[in-house]
């Protein structure tokens, strides 16, 4: 044949699958009988999971309260009616009682809520200065601008930690009280404080500044709490590892929250008797009504809750699962109605021809 | 030299001076000689000084010839370059955005990372600019540092120089085949009539050598030019870009001046040719040359899909200004609703006050235009581009679109329309060259009235056709030598002769080696053998030898040729005529003909002067001499005058001849150039039926210029036309020889050698439509006009007969017989030219001739002086005869018409034929189908145009709805001129054809008729405009674009199509014959029409797919994404915070989720290639936009946003309640987004190769990457967000994995659903197709078996492949549904296809109809089986077409295998009728007998058999 005597021309293109666009190629069709075994096979796997799901988070018990003290609703409306207009709300404390008929499984998770909070709220969230708690002491002294108006204080000293979020700090505080017996004395209950917030944030973006003379208040020293805070920084707790920038309380708020609904890790229980859960008995939770949420609408909320290999208690994604594999079972038996019509549709015209 | 011009002469009257100031002011340019000694070192005229002087300074305004092409330099090139990309709207904006972010009150991003993105995007544009500069760059430095020898003043001599330093003003040297530096005014030529070849390929890709001229008065300078001595001032025109004008004067020191003309500037680029040596004086330079000025870069164009995606881009726009208004007021009650509550959340401002909520509001709204910028696509633009350049890429590779003859491939010079190939509705095409291959082939002719029919030429035509057909075949066709002989015995010798140089060229038929052959004679254009073989007429042979015997006798009496009968007389003018009237250059191969030292005699050149006339002609007169060697025997003293025309042969030759002119006549003349011919003829005498050698002359008397063997002359004409008169005339042995400017000569038969004294040429030009040429002529010492021309014109400037004599009245005869006979061509589709002759007298020459020089010499208005002066001479002519040239279609012309047709495009024929000669070619084309009705419009004035539009008009509205029988049946016919023999039409709704003369046309485009003329044309199935002109082509298409607002496609390969080409949405050019005009102005540029089909149905419908669905996709993904946002905006309190991290926000676009989406634009095919070619329909899905509509784009839209909702409010649900932290929230939507976007794709991707996996797992890959490294580099530094360690928990996450799961899924199943079921109860044409193609790729292939194997004669089919083959196609019409003619053709075609060929009594046209479809349809598979082959087994070289067609998976689905064997038998049928099938069809009245056999039983074998002739039409 002549083809393959003569010589190729110079512009000859190049004859490979890739030029000539001849990659061979898998080509799915978009239609029933495609469509069919991926519904059923999804709606099943889905369906599957789904009721897993939805079994593992109905195993999670949630102990939930508002303290948020509306009238008469609880003993903290009397803290919330003191606090009303008044800044800062004078100190007050007050209790939830509770009981328990049976062992609440451990490990029992506390956290606060808040609602209608608005801790994303763009100038909020932007308002704080990662490097000034990274302990970096040129950063102490000198607040990025983003922390403005809560970077110095009226006096002109620099405020630290600086920026509205940490100026926001939920100071509210919680106590565990355990009855055993009924009339008994109450015992408290050992509250895990450490260890709520990320090893990350913990041990790695927020730091102390250098100790001077060994004090971390000398570090501090020049520097101005937030307008909001009754104490200095370094005296948020007593704990040397658990105060200043590393306060957990602290490094768990400065975490924004997602949603202005948001929950917050107070503390883990898990000490003692009560690694294993919450015995049964009545319980009382003292509570140190600080934060005032009512002027804008806001609850407060406490929770006890355990938690699962997926998290907290939340059985949407169990519901979602599920939704989505019926769905896809419908879907699939439409498909199959299509399929089984269309291909007598099919037989037809070939029978036909 | 710019320079002053009054400076440069002495100064004139004021009224000259101030004339030459005008024209200085206006448009000259004088030039003189760099070698003139610097200013004031010799010259102490003070005028000369300050000449010189103003030329130094005028010398820095000079371009020199330093070509630039790069628009940047190193320094420039950043201010430059970002400048031109901020003309681009959207940079600016995107810059605008950017900058906001600088704002503090407004940021949304780090504001450094913020311009990332733009500066990304003008980072990449800026390299790829810097990179084409450079590479510009690199090919200018290439071209500047070429070499040439240049005039050195200092050495005296010619030196080396690189073309850079070529200045104007220096003269420069070239040798044979070197390429010219710059426009150079021709000097000096070593040729010996000064005359220089050039070749202008590299200007206008034409291949033919054009003549160039040394400047008068120095070409009569016998010694060597010496450029010391040029002192010469010459002005000329300031630069410009007309390729086709040049005009100025030179003015010598004498004061003297001559003009200048195109025919003396060689231009930069062009390449020297068939000349040893030139030296010319540089006149531009550089970038002021012609090339360059016409040099124009690329063209922009903005594509229809992109006029609409900007569109939808303001759309997206709005929806951004709508998002962030709500937003903004959103915030601002928020702000009003939390301020005066004091919320522990509320920020007030720095000092303390607190926002008011207005401001809040606004400051809300531009941070949300920040933030929800994604919206418009920043990366869409530069994506978009990606895409088009791969496609061009792809659509240039493409090894189905190159043409091996040629060694050419589609070229795309617009690089941004290539979507606009797929949504083409109007072809408007150019015929000749376009659909025709431009390579004329004498055909026939009729001389003094009587027609020679030429049988055995069509014959040898009809040959051509089968050879190709039958390319691989290499049996040798004696078969058909034994009828050949018997066309003639006196000719076998000859025959046998031709049949073997037939054979070889058969073999050179095939492509290949017509590709080896066009390689080798690169430099030769119309030289193919089908155009150099003519087989002549018997009849007209024997009276054109009976001619030469006489003349040979009859030489040497006074009047020869008043002894030849009228008739002979006639044929005698007739070849000498075709022979001599044309422009046509006779080269032999590489031989630059050497300048001899030789006498030069007076009358070298044409006329001059009246006193030259007088001196040549008086003394002529009294000695009535004649001037050539063919005639010098002649008894008459006629040394002086006769002795000049043997200024060409070298010098021994010429003194050989004139001894012999002197020496005694006839008997004695054995040894010469004509010897020969005496010799043959006595010969013939003796045995004048012998078969007679072909005169062979004697190579010792045939010395320099006249090559030895037959075959080695080189015709090279300007025109294919006149190469086809020349080869034709060459057939009856009357050869042109040699032609110079001032003489032509002719070999003739029994006479020789005959040297005409060519007096004048009067080239042809398109308004009168002719060309003429004024001789001496040597036999009878008249002056003769030979003319050629358009019939038209010819036959209105006929000498008036008068009805009084029988001479009168015998040419009055003989013209309406050669009327009758023109007319007969043109049915026949041939081109057709009159010849006619005018003798003059010696005063009316001497009369014209005055006029003529003075028209000559006139520096104002030449042109028209000249057109006047040969309207003057082109008069009272003598009607000799006319030829039909046929004009063959190129290969495939009327199947690729026929797929177009079915892909739903309107296919326009403009040409500025004649309108016979284009209704049959638009029949042979299959345009115009005989069971059309052909309304022809030839209006003579507007109103009667109108009334015919109107009429029209009713009639097809009458018919329209359910017309009334009677109505339809014949044709209707309007106008005043013979209306094309109707075609009788009995069914109901035959499609209408509208035929239209340019006159007409002109009328119809008015204003008030323009509605109704496209009204008519609407309904027409095909349009043809005849005789129109470029305008008018340019304003149909113009007029079709804006007012149907189509889109169009203008085709076209001559300089006449060019403005149409660029008026139409889609510009294509043929590389062709007629020169690169139209390529230049053309989009792409395609080597032949057939390949429009390809380019159309496949690469256009994937371009437009491709991108539709891009530019869809992009608009689905960032609405998708931007929705995520907005949605978040409600929990957020408006507040424009993003839980989507910046950085995510900003590169999600450039680089998680772009590469996916590019493999998919650039790769998917959403119907193979060869499904698409065999159902054309599909291509209508491009025409009406079905992939990217308004309606889709929405729909895409509120699927976005219904998918936004659903992968923001899965984790919204997943995550409330929990103590989860906005990044932590936002990167498992960040990952939701990117698995719905790659979900999606997948969804929208129909074609899933490699390169897709490997796309989208890079991109899943780039994000985790970067989302992994990004969290863990840096604790604190991208404020605002603070993402460390986000990904790393969350990979830790089971609720991530399970969101990431559902979310996508969620979102994607309404999707998925709907397509679903769409793609299983309301398929698309194209899902169809798809389906088709994909289920039954083993059914295919079978019938791909039996199809190859048709196409090897003899081979016997087999009967399970038949069925098998049936089921095939069975399948294919009921998954295709709803065609009617595929149903139709189904009982019609199986019984043929099962090998009996009896009638199957259907009755009904629509079986005719179908069976014509099928036929054409499947034709292209036929005419070319490696095509096939090579589509269906795409793993497989094509160069194996027989061992790989059963690998062969997915074949021509539709191709319909029982057609091929039909359409095998007919194709065996044909080769035994030959070429008469070809006449046959066209008429469809005679019918040939073979044909006629086997398909007689037809009901209409007419009309079956015009299907198959017109495929073997295409077999070529």
């Amino acid at each position: 044949m002549t083809w393959s005597a003569t010589a190729r021309g110079a512009h000859q293109p190049d004859n490979t699958a890739f030029t000539q666009q001849r990659l061979p190629a898998w080509q799915p069709l978009l239609s029933a009988s495609i469509a069919l075994p991926l519904f059923f096979c999804a709606g099943l796997a889905f369906i599957g999971l789904g009721l897993g799901l939805y079994y593992s988070s109905n195993g999670i018990k949630e102990l939930e309260y508002d303290y948020t003290g509306d009238l008469g609703t609880s003993n903290c409306s009397v803290c919330a009616a003191a606090g009303q207009g008044r800044s800062p709300p004078p100190r007050c404390s007050c209790a939830w009682y509770f009981s328990l008929p049976e062992l609440f499984q451990g490990p029992v998770y506390l956290y606060y809520e808040l609602t209608n909070f608005y801790q994303n709220y763009r100038r909020y969230g932007v308002s704080r200065d990662d490097e000034q708690l990274s302990g970096l002491p040129s950063a102490l002294r000198h607040p990025a601008n983003e922390c403005a108006p809560y970077q110095l204080s009226a006096a002109g000293l620099p405020i630290a930690p600086c920026g509205a979020i940490a100026n926001s700090l939920f100071n509210d505080s919680f106590s565990l009280w355990h009855q055993r017996r009924a009339g008994g004395p109450y015992v408290e209950v050992p509250l895990d404080r450490t260890g709520i917030a990320w090893w990350t944030d913990y041990h790695v973006k927020f730091r102390n500044p250098p100790l001077v003379n060994g004090s971390l208040a000398l570090a501090f020293q020049g520097t101005a709490p937030p307008p909001n805070w009754h104490r200095p920084v370094y005296d948020l707790s007593t704990d040397p590892n658990n105060t200043g920038f590393i306060n957990q309380d602290f490094v768990v708020w400065m975490r924004t929250a997602a949603l202005p609904t948001f929950r917050k890790l107070y503390a883990r229980i898990r000490q003692g008797n009560y690694s294993t859960g919450l015995p049964r008995g009545a319980y009382r939770v003292n509570i140190t009504y600080n934060y005032p949420v009512r002027a804008f609408g806001g609850h407060k909320l406490i929770i006890f809750s355990s938690i699962s290999w997926m998290g907290g208690k939340n059985p949407f994604l169990g519901i979602a699962y599920l939704v989505v594999g019926s769905l896809c079972i419908l879907m699939g038996f439409v498909m199959l109605v299509v399929y089984i019509r269309y291909q007598d549709q099919n037989d037809e015209d070939e029978d036909e021809e | 030299m710019e320079q002053e011009p009054a400076a440069a002469e002495e100064p004139g009257s004021p009224e000259a001076r101030r004339r030459r100031r005008r024209r200085r002011e206006g448009r000259t340019r004088t030039v003189r000689s760099n070698l003139l000694p610097p200013p004031g070192a010799e010259d102490p005229g003070t005028s000369v000084a300050k000449g010189a002087r103003r030329r130094c300074a005028g010398t820095q305004h000079l371009a020199d010839n330093r070509l630039k092409t790069t628009k940047y330099t190193l320094l420039s090139f950043l201010p430059k370059n970002l400048f031109e990309q901020f003309h681009r709207l959207a940079n600016v904006y995107f810059v605008f955005i950017a900058l906001l972010n600088f704002v503090p009150a407004v940021n949304a991003f780090q504001p450094g990372l913020a311009l990332a993105p733009v500066l990304f995007i003008l980072a990449v544009t800026a390299f790829k600019d810097l990179w084409e500069d450079y590479s510009r760059h690199r090919s200018d430095h290439e071209i500047n540092h070429l070499g040439c020898l240049v005039f050195s003043r200092e050495e005296k001599q010619y030196v080396h120089r690189h073309w850079k330093e070529v200045r104007v003003g220096d003269f420069v040297r070239l040798r044979c085949n070197e390429i010219i530096p710059a426009d150079i005014l021709l000097l000096s030529s070593s040729d010996p009539d000064g005359l220089c070849h050039i070749e202008t390929a590299n200007l206008d890709g034409e291949t033919n050598l054009k003549r160039r001229q040394v400047v008068r008065g120095f070409s009569e300078l016998v010694s060597e030019f010496n450029p010391l001595t040029f002192t010469s001032v010459i002005e000329c025109e300031k630069p410009n870009n007309d390729l086709t004008r040049f005009r100025g004067c030179i003015v010598h020191d004498s004061g003297k001046k001559a003009g200048l003309y195109k025919e003396n500037l060689l231009l930069r680029g062009c390449t020297v040719r068939n000349t040893e040596a030139v030296v010319g004086i540089v006149i531009y330079a550089g970038h002021e040359t012609k090339a360059l000025l016409n040099n124009s870069g690329p063209r922009y164009k903005r594509s229809q899909l992109e006029r609409q995606m900007n569109c939808d881009v303001l759309w997206c726009v709005l929806l951004l200004v709508c998002m962030s208004l709500f937003s903004a007021v959103g915030h601002g009650l928020w702000v009003q609703r939390y301020q005066e509550k004091k919320s522990l959340f509320d920020v007030p401002e720095s000092d303390g006050t607190s926002l008011s909520p207005v401001t809040a509001a606004v400051y809300s709204f531009l941070t949300m235009i920040i933030v929800l910028q994604v919206l418009i696509p920043i990366s869409l633009y530069v994506s978009i581009e990606i895409v088009k350049v791969c496609q061009v890429h792809f659509i240039n590779q493409d090894i189905e679109l190159y043409d091996e003859e040629t060694d050419s491939q589609l070229q795309c010079r617009a690089l941004n329309i290539t979507e606009d190939l797929g949504q083409i509705q109007y072809i408007f095409s150019d015929k000749t060259g376009t659909l025709t291959e431009n390579k004329m082939v004498f055909r026939r002719c009729t001389v003094s009235g009587v027609e020679y029919s030429h049988d055995a030429n069509a014959r040898r035509l009809a040959r051509y056709q089968e050879a190709d057909s039958e390319e691989e075949e290499v049996v040798p066709r004696g078969g058909s030598l034994p009828q050949r002989g018997s066309s003639g015995s006196h000719q076998s010798v000859r025959i046998v002769h031709r049949s073997q140089s037939t054979r070889s060229h058969r073999r050179t038929g095939s492509r290949a080696e017509a590709k080896l052959a066009s390689m080798l004679s690169k430099h030769t254009a119309f030289s193919s053998p089908m155009e150099k073989d003519i087989t002549p007429d018997p009849k007209l042979l024997e009276k054109v030898s009976e001619c030469g015997r006489c003349l040979a006798f009859a030489r040497h009496q006074e009047h020869p040729l008043a002894h030849l009968s009228p008739e002979l007389s006639d044929i005698f003018d007739f070849f000498i005529a075709l022979t001599i009237c044309n422009t046509v250059v006779v080269t032999s191969p590489d031989q630059p003909r050497q300048k001899q030292v030789r006498v030069r005699f007076e009358l070298k050149s044409p006329v001059k002067t009246i006193e030259d006339f007088l001196r040549r002609f008086t003394p002529s007169r009294l000695t009535s001499s004649c001037s050539s060697i063919g005639s010098v025997a002649a008894t008459k003293p006629a040394h002086k005058a006769g002795s000049s025309f043997l200024s060409t042969l070298p010098n021994d030759s010429a003194l050989l001849g004139l001894e012999e002119r002197l020496g005694p006549p006839a008997p004695a003349l054995a040894s010469n150039g004509y010897s020969s011919g005496a010799r043959g003829w006595a010969a013939q005498c003796a045995a004048a039926r012998e078969p007679q050698p072909e005169p062979e002359p004697e190579p010792h008397s045939e010395p320099q210029p006249q090559p030895g063997p037959e075959g080695e002359l080189r015709y090279e004409a300007e025109s294919p036309d006149e190469a086809a008169l020349v080869y034709a005339a060459r057939a009856y042995n009357c050869k042109l020889v040699d032609r110079l400017h001032d003489q032509v000569s002719v070999e003739l038969p029994h006479l020789g050698r005959l040297t005409f004294e060519l007096l004048h040429t009067l080239g042809f030009d398109s308004i009168r439509k002719r060309m003429s040429v004024v001789i001496r002529h040597p036999l009878t010492d008249e002056i003769n006009v030979y003319t050629k021309g358009a019939d038209s014109v010819v036959m209105d400037l006929l000498l008036p007969c008068s009805a009084d004599d029988a001479r009168g009245r015998h040419q009055k005869k003989i013209r309406s017989k050669t009327q009758n006979y023109l007319n007969l061509y043109a049915v026949e589709g041939l081109r057709t030219l009159c010849i006619a002759k005018r003798v003059l007298s010696k005063e009316e020459y001497a009369c014209w001739l005055q006029s003529h020089l003075e028209a000559e010499s006139a520096l104002d208005n030449r042109e028209e002086l000249l057109f006047q002066s040969a309207l003057r001479l082109e008069t009272n002519l003598h009607l000799l005869g006319a030829t039909g040239i046929e004009d063959r279609l190129q290969d495939g012309v009327p199947e690729t018409i026929a797929k177009l047709r079915q892909a739903g495009l309107q296919i326009w024929v403009l040409t500025g034929d004649k309108q016979e000669t284009a209704i049959n070619i638009a029949y042979a084309c299959k345009l115009l189908d005989h069971n059309e009705e052909v309304i022809t419009l030839n209006a003579e004035s507007q109103e009667v145009c109108a009334a015919l539009l109107d009429q029209c008009l009713h009639y097809v509205q009458s018919r329209s709805p359910h017309s009334a029988p009677e109505k339809t049946a014949g044709s209707l016919s309007v106008g005043f001129s013979p209306v094309y023999p109707p075609s009788t039409v009995t069914t109901a709704g035959p499609s209408l054809s509208l035929v239209i003369d340019g006159r007409s046309l002109a009328y119809a485009l008015e204003k008030n008729l323009e509605d109704k003329f496209l009204f008519l044309a609407k309904q027409c199935r095909s349009v043809l405009c005849c005789r129109s002109t470029p305008l008018q082509k340019s304003m149909v298409v113009k007029l079709v674009r804006s007012k149907l607002k189509a889109m169009t496609l203008a085709i076209g390969d001559g300089a006449n199509d060019v403005s149409m080409i660029q008026v139409a949405d889609v510009g294509v050019g043929i590389s062709g014959q007629e020169g690169m005009q139209a390529v230049m102005a053309s989009d792409f540029a395609v080597p032949r029409f057939r390949y429009l089909e390809r380019l159309l149905i496949v690469h256009g419908h994937w371009c437009y797919s491709r991108l539709a669905n891009m530019v869809l996709y992009f608009f689905y993904k960032n609405t998708m994404f931007v929705g995520l946002l907005f949605w978040f905006q409600f929990y957020c309190g408006f507040s424009a915070s993003a839980m989507i991290d910046q950085w995510y926000l900003i590169f999600f676009n450039l680089l998680f989720s772009s590469l996916p989406q590019l493999v998919t634009g650039v790769l998917d095919k959403d119907v193979p290639a060869d499904v698409l070619l065999t159902k054309p329909q599909l291509y209508t899905s491009g025409q009406n936009r079905e992939e990217y509509r308004p309606r889709t784009f929405w729909l895409n839209m509120a699927d976005a946003a219904f998918q936004s909702l659903v992968c923001f409010f899965i984790p919204y649900l997943a995550y409330y309640d929990s103590d989860t932290d906005v990044f932590t929230w936002g990167t498992p939507i960040t990952a939701i987004a990117l698995f719905t976007f790659l979900l999606h794709l997948g969804i929208e991707t129909k074609t899933w190769t490699w390169l897709n996996w490997t796309a989208c797992g890079f991109s899943i890959l780039l994000f985790f990457t970067v989302a992994l490294i990004y969290n863990a580099s840096c604790a604190t530094c991208y404020p605002p967000s603070n993402p460390y360690w986000t990904m790393q928990t969350l990979m830790g996450d089971p609720v991530f994995y399970l969101t990431c799961l559902i979310a996508p899924v969620a979102a994607l199943l309404p999707r998925l659903f709907c397509k679903a079921l769409q793609g299983s109860l309301f398929p698309t044409q194209l899902q169809l197709a798809r389906q088709l193609a994909k289920r039954s790729p083993e059914k295919l292939s079978a019938p791909k078996g039996t199809f190859a194997q048709g196409h090897v004669p003899g081979e016997p089919r087999t009967e399970p492949s038949e069925q098998r083959s049936l089921r095939a196609s069975g399948s294919f019409s009921q998954d295709c549904g709803s065609q009617a003619s595929w149903h139709a053709q189904q009982p019609a075609c199986s019984p043929e296809a099962s090998g009996e060929p009896s009638v199957v009594d259907m009755g009904m046209p629509l079986r005719e109809d179908a069976l014509l479809e099928g036929l054409s349809g499947q034709t292209p598979g036929a005419s070319s089986p490696g095509q096939v082959v090579l589509e269906g087994c795409p793993r497989y070289s094509r160069r194996k077409p027989t061992s790989t067609s059963r690998a062969a998976p997915l074949s021509s689905i539709f191709s319909l295998p029982s057609f091929s064997s039909l359409s095998w038998i007919s194709s065996l049928s044909l080769v035994s009728g030959l070429g008469s099938v070809l006449q046959f069809s066209r008429s469809g009245l005679q019918m040939d007998k073979r044909d006629g056999e086997f398909l007689a039983s037809r009901p209409q074998p007419d009309q079956d058999l015009r299907g198959l002739s017109g495929q073997t039409t295409d077999c070529f």
